[in-house]
This record gives structure tokens, C-alpha cells and sequence, in this order.
């Protein structure tokens, strides 16, 4: 007996041209043919549409099955299914993408204060709009002096910065989780856009390094890949403590994932698990944080910035604190809606917090203690437009960090089965069947359109905002107001509500 | 060429080590070290730099090729991340040594502290090896993806075991060659727990060679003629099981 029903119900219509092109591109194996017409096993569709797009005779219909669970709300159709996938197999259920229940999302009950009247708006096609960044640690103060012919020379010795021409970077996402395709699509985007790239923690494939002033390396608990030329190879290195679809967990990536050109940029024999473990074994602790952040300052002789990722948890404004004492240039702060390729639902689904609280609090706390400037804030995690982005740059990040978003832009549907390692889009796969089907310089191009589009609201909001410099917009808080939010919620993000 | 480390920060003293490296100097012996962190710390060059006191946590860590002579006991993380070279200790050395080395080797010829070669992992050619004279801690071999794990249990106080609890967990790959007998309870029941073969033998003989040239010890045979164990994983893929697709 089966305990559990298709998800979704795929229906080819009449106008099937027989081509038989949907069997080609299903990589989950819905699509069969019996010598005369199409069969199809509903059992397998993950619905990420690959097959509806490519149907040269848009005959392709997909629904949810509509044998429908009797309805509860306690007991829903997804906590049915994922009991009965448990008692089948006896298994943590694994999931991809982030999180997807309804939990508020804050940035929809902030709105954007605009110009009227009396502080006149600036037009952004009249005038330069500047979405300059720098990623690093600032001084206290800037000291000057005047040389010879009286011209003014800065004194004070900046410490290494990233200089990005626009607020928007590109989240860690390893070779191994994403294919090689996707990495050099945003490699080249990252160089086209002027900003940068994160290799997440799968090793630098050879490939990229022609971009490498625009990629930042990572550093995570399995340490894979990671050598002297690993660390001189990039614009800045990460040191990945954790991450907002798994706060607290490490990751492995199967054997059956790590195939021989894996193993290359991961440095471990192929077809053998490749374990992070939760956490680095040589950090339990802020101090020894601060010695593995100045490790890699001395390995790299302090000509490059090192960051700290870390999962938005319950006490992030201390831990925050901790980390920027410890010497970190920037750090990264990922809400629990980040995506993943693999983790166990029940902690995507539970555990951690959103961005927007998360950021507001280590903004807050940094300011309070007087060491705002010493790093950087990158925010991440379910940031979707650039609506996203003025709100988190306002509620005080340096720039913001997109992964699921540049993926969508390359044809992710959301399917969250980038843990099986089929995506029919090429985008988390190893096959070399199915990696081919992304372009690398369409790719690459859609995901800088992106972003350009992004930039060109921004400069559009900004100038409706009456500012000139995306700095001038950090933590700006007097320029959001909190909508359908309760005292609580305004108190924890530091805005007003609307109306006063 | 010669460096006295004497009252001196660690930035500083490292910044000599890699000018001199720049040099072309091939050997730098530092006296008077005294808790100075990172010495050899991401250097790529086939140096050797003689250590003389006690440095500090992360010694030659991210480095590729130099040989690191310590003349007294190390502090935490030596060897951290390590792609080739040799680090020898003369006396002991703390936590977490050669966490994650992929190549390489270090010698210790006293005892160490907690989580000993903790996901040391081998990859084509290079095969990390680490040599323990004395004593190890808790959590040795932890996550251990490859490579070579000694202990000889032949320095050290005598009345600590071989070896702590909580041996080789997570261990998927690499060997853990024990000198003496272990209480089994405390190995990870993913492992398994062997007599050594001939060819264990022979690989072994190699490696206690060196670990006595290294400290002029003269008879390498009254080691290998003591009963040795050697740990290694039931299987390479430890958590395949555990998932719902």
C-alpha cells in the first residue's frame, strides 16, 4: 500500500505534438514513452516546471493533486506527508531553498519615506547617484596633512577594502552545492557589476581565477580546498561560522556528489563524504576567533579584509559584538529565509530569525558600543528586490547579499529538491547533461540585468528620498516607517510607526 | 641568520621571518620565544626556521613546505590547515594539533592535549602524518577523512591512558595506528579496531624511523616490537543513512 499521493498532477493536453522533447528535459523521470503517446508518473514531478517551459506546444499543464487531505489545521496535507515519508524511510527529511513558512516578512510592513514640497527630491537622470561601497574596516577618525605644494594627503593608514559600485553582492554558494556554470555566471556578473562573488566553501574551481579580484573564498569547518593559494587568490576571505537555513549544524556533501572534478577544488579523494562539521574545531570561542581571523591576516600578510558569516540566532547582537571585537572587516549576517542545497527541513523550517530583526539588533549594538565602524555589516537571507535592499541598507547594512534571487533569475523555480542533485535547470546538479543546459554567457548576463535593474530603482528611491549617496541612506532609520506592526516589533527595528 | 624574539609582538617577528623568507635566507633560528603566535604561519617556502622557547597557538598554520624545529613545548592549533612541511616539538604540545592538515608531517615527541588530528584528510599524493610520543587527550582522530595517526604512548605521565575518550568519531577515512591496548568502550562503533598486517608493518617502520632520527632516539626497533592496534572507519560514508529524500 502507498501512504502517500503525488504532490502534483501533470497533464498533457491534445495540442502534444508527440516530440517527446518533455522526456529529454525532466531530469526526475515524469515523462515516458509507450510507443504510441506520453506516460507519466505523476509520483516523481517536483513542479519545478522545466518540462511546461520547453513544451514546444505549451501542452503542459502542472496542479496540485487534487485528491485532496481532509482539511485540519493542526494536522496539515505537509505535516501528513512528512510523517509518512518518516515512518517509509526512518530518515531526517531534507529539504533545499529557504525557509518557507509564514512567518512575518518584515520588509513588507516597512514603507519608504519620499520628498514633497519641502525637501525637494533630487532627479537621478539630472544628477550622479552614488551606490559606492566599501567592505572593510573604517578608522575612527581621518587625520591629514599638506605636503609641500599644499596638497591635502591622508595620514591615516586605511586598513584593505573591497570597493563595490553597487550595494548588491552575491552570497556563498560552493562548487558542489551549485554547478560550475553558476559560479562562473556569477563571476562574470560580479566582475561586470563591479562587485563580488563568495565561493562558499566547495574550494576555488581553476576556472574562476581570471576573476579572483572579485570573488571572496571561504573558510568553513571542513576547510575544504583551502591552501596558500586559495587564500591570495581572492578580494577577501570568509570565515563561515554559520549559515540562516542551518544555524548551529554543519553540512556533508554525499559521496555520490563528490565526483573527481569536486575533488579537485575540495582537495579530498572522490566519492568519499565530504563533512563540515558543526562547528570549527580550533573555534570555541570569541578568542579563539580572533586567532584564526588574525591566522589568515598573517598568512595573507594583512593585505585583505576577513569577514565572519553567521546565522541570525536569538543573541546575534552580542555575538555580533563578539565577533567584530575579534577583528573581523565585515561580517555577514544570514536570516533564517537563506537558502541552502541541503539541510534538514525541521531546522530550515525552525530554527533561527528574520534578517530584518537580526540586522536592526546588530546595528543597534554596534552603535551603542562605539564599534560600528570597525566592520562592515553585510545582511542576507530572503532579499528579493530592491525594495529589500533600501530597507536593509536604512535599518543600517553596509550592502546586501543575494543568493536564491540571482538563482531565480537563471531559471530556478523553487522546486526545493536541489539536495537530490537533478535540478532540471542546471543550476544544483553535477551532470554534465543537465549542467549544460545553463548558459554561461546568457547566464551571466541576465544575472548583471539584474542587478543593473536593481541599481536603477535604487538611484530611483534614493533620489525620491532626497539623497545623493547610498551611504547617506545607513542606517537611516528615520526614513522607514513600521505599517501593521505592534510596539514590540517597532522597539526591536528602531522605526516609527507610520503616521508619526 | 638569527632573530631574538625577546619582548617582541608576534606581527613584528613574523614580519622578519617573511622578509628573510623573501631574502632567499634558507634557515632562521628565533631565541627566546615566548607565547609569540603564527610563526611560519602561510609560508610557501622550503625554509627552516628553529623555534627556541615556548611559541604561541597557530605555528606554521596554512603552510606549504617549511620545516619548523621547535626546542620546547607549543602551544594550541599547530599546524592548522597545513598543505606540506614538517613541524618537530621537542617537548609537548597542546589542543587541536594539525586540525584539518592535508599534508605533510608532525612529529611530537611528548604528549598533547584534546582533539588531536581532527579532520586530517589526504588527497592524491599527500598523505598528513602525525607522530605522537607521549600521550593524547580526548577526541583524537575526530572526523578523520585520511592520512596517518600515531601514538606511541612512550613519553608522558604514566598514569594517563594511551589515549582519552571519545576516540576517532565521525572517523570516515585514514588510519590510527595505537601503540598498546585501548578501552574499547571508548572508540566509536563505526570503527573498527584491528591487529596491523605487514603491511602496517612496513609503513610503520618507516614512519618511526623518522619520528627517532627526528629526536635522536637509537633504537627504533624496541618501539615497533610492541603490540600496535590500528583504528580505521567500517565505513567511508559514516552518515549516508540518516536521510529522508
Amino acid at each position: 500500500m502507498n501512504f502517500s499521493y503525488p504532490e502534483f498532477l501533470v497533464k498533457v493536453s491534445e495540442n502534444c505534438i508527440k516530440c517527446r522533447r518533455c522526456i529529454k528535459e525532466c531530469s526526475f523521470g515524469v515523462f515516458s514513452w509507450d510507443g504510441e503517446k506520453i506516460k507519466i508518473n505523476h509520483e516523481k514531478c517536483v513542479a519545478c516546471h522545466r518540462c511546461a517551459a520547453c513544451c514546444p506546444a505549451s501542452a503542459i499543464t502542472i496542479l496540485k493533486y487534487p485528491v485532496s487531505f481532509k482539511e485540519n489545521h493542526l494536522w496539515t496535507e505537509e505535516i501528513l506527508r512528512d510523517i509518512k515519508k518518516q515512518a517509509d524511510t526512518g530518515g531526517k527529511i531534507l529539504t533545499g531553498c529557504g525557509n518557507d513558512k509564514p512567518y512575518p516578512v518584515l520588509w513588507d510592513k516597512m514603507l519608504i519615506d519620499a520628498c514633497q514640497v519641502t525637501n525637494p527630491s533630487i532627479d537621478p537622470l539630472r544628477e550622479p547617484m552614488e551606490l559606492r561601497t566599501y567592505l572593510g574596516k573604517k578608522p575612527e577618525k581621518l587625520e591629514f596633512w599638506h605636503d609641500k605644494s599644499g596638497e591635502i594627503k591622508l595620514t591615516t593608514v586605511m586598513e584593505p577594502q573591497i570597493k563595490l559600485e553597487t550595494p548588491v553582492i552575491f552570497a556563498g554558494m560552493s562548487y558542489g552545492a551549485v554547478s560550475l556554470n553558476v559560479h562562473l555566471i556569477l563571476a562574470r556578473a560580479a566582475k561586470e557589476l563591479g562587485t563580488i562573488m563568495n565561493t562558499g566553501e566547495g574550494g576555488l574551481p581553476q576556472e574562476l581565477l581570471p576573476y579572483k579580484d572579485h570573488i571572496v573564498v571561504q573558510i568553513a569547518s571542513g576547510r575544504f580546498g583551502v591552501n596558500l593559494e586559495y587564500l591570495n587568490s581572492c578580494a577577501a576571505i570568509e570565515i563561515k561560522i554559520g549559515q540562516g537555513a542551518k544555524p548551529g549544524i554543519g553540512g556533508h556533501l554525499p559521496g555520490e556528489k563528490v565526483t573527481e572534478e569536486i575533488s579537485r577544488t575540495r582537495m579530498i579523494p572522490a566519492g568519499t563524504d565530504a563533512i563540515s562539521p558543526a562547528p570549527h574545531h580550533d573555534i570555541y570561542s570569541i578568542e579563539d576567533l580572533r586567532q584564526l581571523i588574525y591566522a589568515i591576516k598573517e598568512a595573507t600578510r594583512y593585505r585583505k579584509p576577513v569577514g565572519v558569516k553567521i546565522a541570525a540566532v536569538h543573541n546575534v547582537a552580542a555575538i555580533a559584538s563578539g565577533v567584530v571585537r575579534a577583528g573581523a572587516d565585515i561580517i555577514t549576517i544570514d536570516g533564517f529565509r537563506g537558502g541552502t542545497g541541503a539541510s534538514p527541513k525541521v531546522i530550515r523550517d525552525h530554527a533561527g530569525l528574520p534578517i530584518e530583526i537580526a540586522l536592526a539588533r546588530v546595528d543597534e549594538q554596534l552603535r551603542k558600543e562605539g564599534i560600528r565602524h570597525l566592520a562592515s555589516i553585510v545582511a542576507s537571507g530572503g532579499i528579493r528586490s530592491s525594495a529589500d535592499v533600501l530597507k536593509a541598507i536604512a535599518l543600517g547594512a553596509d550592502a546586501v547579499a543575494i543568493g536564491t534571487a540571482a538563482l531565480i533569475a537563471l531559471g530556478c523555480h523553487l522546486c526545493q529538491k536541489c539536495y537530490t542533485g537533478l535540478c532540471a535547470w542546471g543550476i544544483t546538479t553535477q551532470k554534465p547533461e543537465l549542467t549544460r543546459r545553463l548558459n554561461v554567457e546568457e547566464g551571466a548576463l541576465r544575472v548583471t540585468n539584474l542587478v543593473k535593474a536593481w541599481n536603477l530603482e535604487i538611484k530611483e528611491i534614493l533620489g525620491a528620498l532626497g539623497i545623493n549617496s547610498i551611504e547617506s541612506l545607513r542606517g537611516n532609520r528615520e526614513r522607514l516607517r513600521g505599517i501593521d506592526l505592534d510596539e514590540v516589533y517597532l522597539d526591536v527595528l528602531g522605526i516609527k510607526p507610520a503616521g508619526r | 641568520m638569527k632573530i631574538d624574539a625577546r619582548g617582541m609582538h608576534y606581527r613584528e617577528l613574523n614580519e622578519r621571518i617573511h622578509d628573510a623568507v623573501l631574502k632567499g635566507i634558507k634557515e632562521i633560528d628565533i631565541v627566546n620565544v615566548l607565547g609569540q603566535r603564527y610563526i611560519g604561519t602561510g609560508i610557501g617556502e622550503k625554509v627552516t626556521i628553529n623555534v627556541y622557547g615556548t611559541p604561541g597557538s597557530d605555528l606554521g598554520a596554512f603552510m606549504d613546505g617549511p620545516v619548523i624545529n621547535v626546542f620546547g613545548s607549543c602551544q594550541d592549533v599547530i599546524g592548522n590547515t597545513m598543505n606540506n612541511g614538517k613541524i618537530v616539538v621537542h617537548k609537548d604540545a597542546g589542543n587541536v594539533v594539525g586540525l584539518s592538515m592535508r599534508g605533510g608531517k608532525i612529529f611530537i615527541k611528548g604528549s598533547v592535549g584534546y582533539r588531536t588530528g581532527i579532520h586530517i584528510k589526504a588527497y592524491k599524493d599527500q598523505c598528513p602524518v602525525i607522530v605522537i610520543g607521549g600521550k593524547a587527550g580526548d577526541f583524537l582522530g575526530e572526523y578523520m577523512a585520511g592520512g596517518i595517526l600515531v601514538v606511541l604512548g612512550i613519553f608522558g605521565r604514566e598514569k594517563d591512558p594511551i589515549v582519552g575518550r571519545f576516540i576517532a568519531t565521525g572517523m570516515h577515512g585514514g588510519t590510527i595506528y595505537i601503540r598498546g591496548s585501548i578501552n574499547k568502550s571508548h572508540v566509536a562503533h563505526d570503527v573498527s579496531i584491528e591487529e596491523i598486517d605487514e603491511n602496517d608493518l612496513s609503513a610503520l617502520k618507516n614512519i618511526i624511523q623518522e619520528f627517532c632520527d627526528a629526536f635522536g632516539i637509537t633504537d627504533p626497533n624496541s618501539i615497533l616490537s610492541h603490540q600496535f592496534l590500528k583504528l580505521r572507519p567500517k565505513s567511508h560514508r559514516p552518515y549516508g543513512q540518516m536521510y529522508a529524500y
